[in-house]
């Protein structure tokens, strides 16, 4: 089964929509989304929408921080920009969208494979998978064999030896990976709506969950246009120009 | 009987049968696998005849050995062409681990060892076959970071003659584009330490040059009989080659042409970046011995100075290596580009378009090196050029008008200044064929050729008559062609 594991989608309907199509025509079988549908961009609605309706399909989702904030409200933790956007966003959802949100799972597994939005040591306290040691405790608190998470921006895949050894790899677009069985792998496919490492193409990976081959990919899509969509709805205007540079 | 999971390797036995191949016989038992003769139960008509590779994994065992399998399960089905053994199938450590690939019937580059010193021309040829089997794997975005004699085998010609290199164990290799398994594992340097490379010892993974130090390391042998620096078993003793030279293969045979010392010496200096920039540049001087060009290297003798190897040690203890672009990078900087020209028949105009072309390569391309070649027709039947009494006259007049031809490249070739491979950058050929084009491509070929520019004549009514070269090169070649018209003024 191919697996595709989209990640931060953060109400870029461009971005998302290049992603899933992408994935089509990569022979994707199964979506997996790996939480923040909302947060950023200016099509939320759509986005969870298009969510739900693979979801009724057989997809899987988890929840992520900004869709737990925009169902709770802001929390006082937040800062000014997060806050306006988490507001607006919940002006923009009806009654059922944020019920789909409110029940989404905060951790699923799947045979071999944990899907979690943050990390797997406590998924609830949205703590960032920044290195190695994060990553090994992560593999550590469960005993699945691959884990599939976001939250973080930027793609990576971790892997842990028999040794107890712990690596990290920058992936590259396009290039199969094969996932030793004889050790556990952490990956990270990269924000499809909000990409920060430079470049603004969109990010996502397939999994092939037979195969155990992993490939992560880089889509471009029209980011100017998701750009004048966050202008104009009057959301801060920091969060448009970032997409163009993919920061 | 098929096997049930978690069977352990050990256990197998002939006969049995493992996910459609069954084992015939024990090929060779090694410290970290054993090899197989296996066949399908199900033949298919396109299998070469089959080898199965299963590690030692069982408790307690050095796990470089199941680390090392599982980088050679990840990278070689990755790898394509003749000099690799071709990937067929792999088994999951969950179940038995395995690679089932094609076994080469060759015979092993160790066996040669044994026979060292070699006769010259036989140490260039196979360090030329070495050379371009790395090429092709560099090519794959594979460092191989364990070239040594075992681990090079030749495949059989039709005639029962020695064909390509083929590298073979990549449990130690490190691909671009994928993660490195063996980066994290262990606290000591990885590779054999005979011919483990400086920065290898230093814990760099990433640099193809780290392969070229190790063939000449075997070059060295296979001139010499002796290794350059001996067989350390210490940290400490692989150190040693981060400042110390080896004794100039001069000084230990002292018939050994000063262009085999340059190219041995050269391969095995400490700092990459003195070193041959790709393997294909090692492969070409191995093959066009007269075009080396000689540095201080060629006539060294003894072991280096005193002051000097002072000065490195110290160096040495403070050093990294930076290695920007990565496996495939640094031979795609490091490319040959061949210039053919056809300096008795061409306009003055196209021969200086071309020439223009090629200069503007060489300057975008610091790393470059330049062949220029002009082919000297000759009869399809042979004999009338042996009796032909000016035919050597011919081919030196040609030599000398390329080498005219190709002086302000020359000039440009030696900047940036201060490098020493400067002047080694251009290289002069004549090839004697009846058929231009055919040459053209078969000499890119043969020498990994990455770029190949040519004129196109501009006469419709010559073209006709002659046909055109560069069309056919353009179809042919398997590099990247550059076809230069004249300027304006000569159409």
């Amino acid at each position: 089964m191919k697996l595709a594991l989209v990640a931060d989608l953060h109400a870029n309907r461009e971005a998302v929509g290049a992603v899933l199509a992408h994935a089509a025509a990569q022979g994707a079988e199964r979506h997996v989304f790996l939480g923040d549908y909302v947060g950023y961009g200016a099509d939320p609605a759509w986005v969870v929408d298009r969510v739900r309706e693979l979801v009724g399909h057989g997809a899987v989702a988890v929840l992520g921080n900004h869709d737990a904030a925009v169902v709770e409200g802001p929390q006082p933790s937040m800062v000014a920009d997060a806050r306006v956007v988490v507001e607006w966003t919940r002006s923009r959802l009806d009654r059922e969208q944020l019920a789909f949100l409110a029940g989404l799972p905060i951790m699923q597994s799947d045979g071999d494979a944990l899907f979690v939005h943050a990390n797997a040591w406590a998924p609830r306290e949205w703590a960032y998978l920044v290195g190695r040691s994060e990553a090994m405790r992560s593999l550590l608190a469960t005993e699945r064999r691959f884990t599939f998470c976001g939250h973080v921006h930027v793609p990576m895949l971790y892997h842990l030896s028999s040794t107890g050894k712990a690596g990290d790899f920058a992936p590259v677009s396009g290039v199969a990976i094969p996932l030793s069985s004889h050790r556990r792998w952490l990956a990270i496919p990269g924000s499809a709506g909000q990409p920060r490492d430079g470049d603004p193409a969109a990010c996502y990976a397939l999994f092939d969950s037979a195969k155990h081959v992993l490939t992560f990919f880089r889509v471009p899509y029209d980011h100017d246009r998701a750009a004048a969509k966050v202008k104009a709805a009057n959301l801060p205007q920091a969060l448009a120009q970032r997409l163009g540079g993919g920061r | 009987m098929d096997v049930e999971a978690s069977v352990a390797p050990a256990s197998l036995e002939v006969g049995q049968v493992v996910d459609g191949f069954r084992l015939d016989a024990v090929a060779h038992r090694g410290g970290m696998a054993t090899l197989w003769h296996v066949t399908r139960t199900v033949p298919l008509e396109a299998d070469p005849p089959l080898l199965m590779k299963v590690p030692r994994v069982r408790g307690g065992d050095d796990p470089a050995a199941i680390v090392g399998f599982e980088v050679e399960q990840m990278i070689m089905p990755t790898l394509a062409g003749p000099h690799v053994p071709r990937f067929i199938a792999k088994g999951d450590f969950t179940r038995v681990p395995y690679i089932v690939m094609e076994r080469i019937d060759g015979p092993s580059l160790r066996e040669r060892f044994d026979a060292a010193p070699l006769a010259i021309d036989e140490v260039a040829r196979i360090g030329a076959k070495v050379a371009t089997a790395l090429h092709d794997l560099h090519r794959q975005r594979v460092v191989h970071l364990d070239v040594k004699p075992s681990n090079v085998v030749f495949r059989r010609g039709d005639d029962g003659s020695e064909g390509d290199a083929v590298l073979i164990d990549f449990g130690l290799s490190h691909h671009d584009l994928l993660p490195d398994l063996l980066e994290e594992e262990f606290d000591l340097p990885m590779g054999t330490s005979p011919y483990m490379s400086p920065e290898q010892v230093r814990f760099v993974r990433n640099d193809p040059r780290s392969d070229l130090f190790s063939t000449g390391v075997m070059l060295y042998h296979l001139a010499t009989g002796a290794r350059p620096f001996g067989m350390p078993s210490s940290v400490h003793g692989l150190r040693r080659r981060l400042y110390r030279d080896p004794v100039a293969p001069r000084t230990l045979r002292p018939d050994c042409p000063p262009w085999l010392q340059e190219i041995v010496l050269r391969c095995l200096e400490v700092r990459p970046e003195r070193r041959y920039q790709s393997a294909s540049q090692l492969a070409f001087d191995l093959l066009h011995p007269d075009q080396v060009a000689l540095t201080a290297r060629a006539t060294r003798s003894g072991s280096g100075s005193t002051v000097r190897t002072m000065k490195r040690w110290l160096a040495s203890l403070a050093e990294r290596d930076e290695l920007p672009g990565g496996v495939a990078g640094a031979s795609a900087r490091s490319p040959i580009v061949l210039v053919a020209v056809d300096v008795a028949g061409a306009e003055p105009g196209l021969l200086e378009s071309v020439r223009e072309a090629a200069l503007r390569l060489l300057k975008s391309e610091p790393g470059a090196r330049l062949a220029c070649l002009t082919v000297m027709r000759i009869n399809r039947i042979g004999m009338d050029d042996l009796l032909e009494p000016d035919g050597s006259s011919r081919h030196v007049k040609l030599l000398v008008e390329l080498r005219h031809w190709a002086r302000p490249l020359g000039r440009a070739a030696d900047l940036p200044p201060g490098k020493d491979a400067a002047s080694s950058r251009i290289t002069y050929h004549v090839l004697e064929a009846p058929d231009p084009a055919t040459a053209i491509v078969d000499y890119a070929r043969r020498n990994q050729v990455d770029h190949i520019v040519l004129g196109a004549r501009s006469s419709g009514r010559l073209r006709r008559h002659l046909g055109s070269v560069s069309a056919r090169v353009a179809a042919e070649a398997d590099c990247t062609v550059t076809v230069v018209r004249a300027g304006d003024g000569e159409r």
